[in-house]
């Protein structure tokens, strides 16, 4: 069943640049997708799409059969509600502690505390973070930050998992301890999850459905694609 | 159920916020402290003058007398004259019989009293004074009414009281305009400051809209913000203004200067410009984080 389907979708900018041209490709539900490509590719222009931060100039993008790209902007949190997001920067609150940060997002949508309180608890148990709830995020290494980014992100059951270069301020081994937890994810809840990427290794150790841009356009999608493979294309 | 947990919330963040943010929160409420007590000076002001004005229009009146000869029918038309210019610049008329006049004159003083008795005819005039509705058109009736066979005189007193007035008038005109661009300033200032707490905030609220929350619960608690913002700064100029001018009033026993400028009583004047700083730093404080946030939202 597909989940996303992005269909002849176009992207430019106000200052004339082609972010994604003629953009044609669909996701089914539960599956992991890498996007990789160089800087400026288009990767975070898809990304941003996806969570409709960003409206296609022309084409449709629908996301549970919801062409988001008509999606009033006022409706917007509607859809944002059954995505959640993981940021390379993360985009923790520093004056939170790390439960107040993942319980944020159930306060911000208007759940009440005690359906929130197991919520939490079970999203920080998922990233191995529950013991550190009290500490403040300049308190956690880069890596448990991204967790606590995740657990956040996973915390009211989403249907898909959009990440926009997780791993790209953390070391390989840490990187790696990230991934494990997306594929765990993905895996035991059936997230669908989209990883934007540069990180050759991963990809590579992956062996997932990898996705390709190159100056916006899609250059090639493989089912178990790695990195090696498209530099030799 | 929602909508109010959502509103609590706003509430309980707002709260926390204007305290978490000390520094800037300090900033906003002095920024408006030190407009709204301008605002309460010029607004205290121009309603004084305005009193003051009106003051003197009352005391502005034109005398009339009417010839010795005129007829008890001619006094009767002369009412009706008068009666038919309310509709213009007439407000209110008195008459004075000269027998009137001399009962008066006869009880001012003993030697009025014997002067007239010796006399066989009264000397004296019907009079009329009519007040005016509009001091600045007073010249104009004078002429009107002047212009009447058996008008004897039509006077007013084209003295320090009709320029008083024209004065007093600009002046009010001068203050009101005062107290508009002050306001303006105010909201142009608090807005402002407002604008950076939730610039210093941003990031919360790219994060509350990539989590889903919706466009009013994002924006309530900085709405609540603003308004405590706008009311913790109200504060002061609300007691300055009340204490203040009560002192004042007290100072000067109610008129300034000399008993032509009799100052507005305090009570329940002042309460009411109180009451409309408190509105007016509310409803600003609401209005700077509404706009400001509506920077940071994709409406």
């Amino acid at each position: 069943m597909k989940l996303i389907e992005v269909k002849n979708c176009y992207k430019v900018y106000n200052n004339g640049v082609t972010a994604i041209a003629d953009l044609n490709l669909s996701i089914e539900k539960g599956e992991f997708v890498f996007v990789i490509g160089a800087s400026g590719s288009g990767k975070s222009t898809l990304i941003k799409l996806l969570y409709r931060e960003e409206k296609p100039t022309n084409g449709s993008v629908y996301i549970g059969g919801i062409n988001v790209a008509k999606l009033r902007n006022s409706k917007v949190y509607k859809l944002r509600r059954k995505i959640g997001n993981v940021f390379q920067d993360f985009k923790l609150l520093p004056k939170l502690t790390v439960y107040e940060n993942v319980a944020f997002a159930l306060e911000s949508i208007g759940l009440h505390n005690n359906e929130i309180r197991p919520k939490v608890i079970k999203a920080l148990d998922s990233v191995g973070l529950k013991e550190k709830m009290r500490s403040f995020p300049n308190q956690l290494s880069g890596g448990e930050q991204q967790r606590v980014c995740i657990a956040r992100a996973i915390v009211n059951d989403p249907k898909l998992l959009i990440c926009d270069e997780p791993t790209g301020n953390l070391d390989p081994d840490i990187s790696k301890e990230i991934v494990l937890i997306l594929d765990k994810i993905n895996k035991e809840a059936g997230t669908t999850i989209i990883m934007a990427t540069h990180d050759k290794e991963i990809v590579n150790r992956m062996k997932k459905r990898v996705i390709h841009l190159e100056n916006g356009v899609l250059v090639s999608d493989d089912k178990k694609g790695s990195y090696k493979q498209h530099e030799s294309n | 159920m929602k909508a109010i947990r959502i509103i609590t919330r706003g509430i309980r963040d707002a709260l926390k916020s204007v305290i978490r943010n000390f520094s800037l929160s300090t900033a906003a409420i002095t920024c408006s402290s030190i407009t709204l007590i301008l605002v309460a000076v010029a607004m205290t002001i121009s309603y004084n003058i305005n009193n003051i004005t009106k003051d003197l229009e009352k005391e502005l009146s034109i005398v009339v007398y009417m010839k010795d000869t005129t007829t008890e029918e001619q006094i009767n038309e002369f009412k009706n004259k008068l009666e038919t210019m309310k509709s213009e610049n007439v407000e209110d008329y008195t008459f004075k019989s000269k027998e009137e006049w001399k009962l008066e004159m006869k009880n001012y003083s003993d030697t009025f009293s014997t002067a007239l008795d010796y006399l066989d005819t009264n000397p004296l005039l019907n009079s009329f004074t009519v007040i005016v509705k509009d001091a600045n058109h007073l010249k104009d009736t004078t002429e009107e009414i002047k212009k009447i066979d058996y008008v004897e005189s039509a006077d007013y007193g084209e003295g320090m009281a009709e320029n008083l007035v024209k004065a007093f008038d600009v002046i009010g005109k001068i203050t009101i305009l005062l107290v508009v661009a002050l306001v303006l300033i105010t909201a142009f200032l608090i807005g402002n400051t407002i604008k950076l707490t939730i610039f210093s905030r941003r990031n919360e609220i790219e994060i509350m809209r990539l989590v889903g929350a919706s466009n009013i619960s994002i924006r309530l608690p900085f709405l609540f913000e603003g308004l405590f913002l706008g009311i913790l700064g109200s504060i002061i100029p609300v007691l300055v203004t009340i204490y203040g001018y009560v002192l004042l009033y007290d100072h000067f026993n109610g008129y300034l200067f000399t008993h032509i400028i009799r100052l507005t009583e305090p009570f329940n004047f002042i309460l009411y410009v109180a009451l409309l700083l408190l509105v007016l730093g509310a409803v600003i404080g609401m209005l700077g984080s509404y706009r400001a946030v509506r920077k940071y939202l994709k409406i």
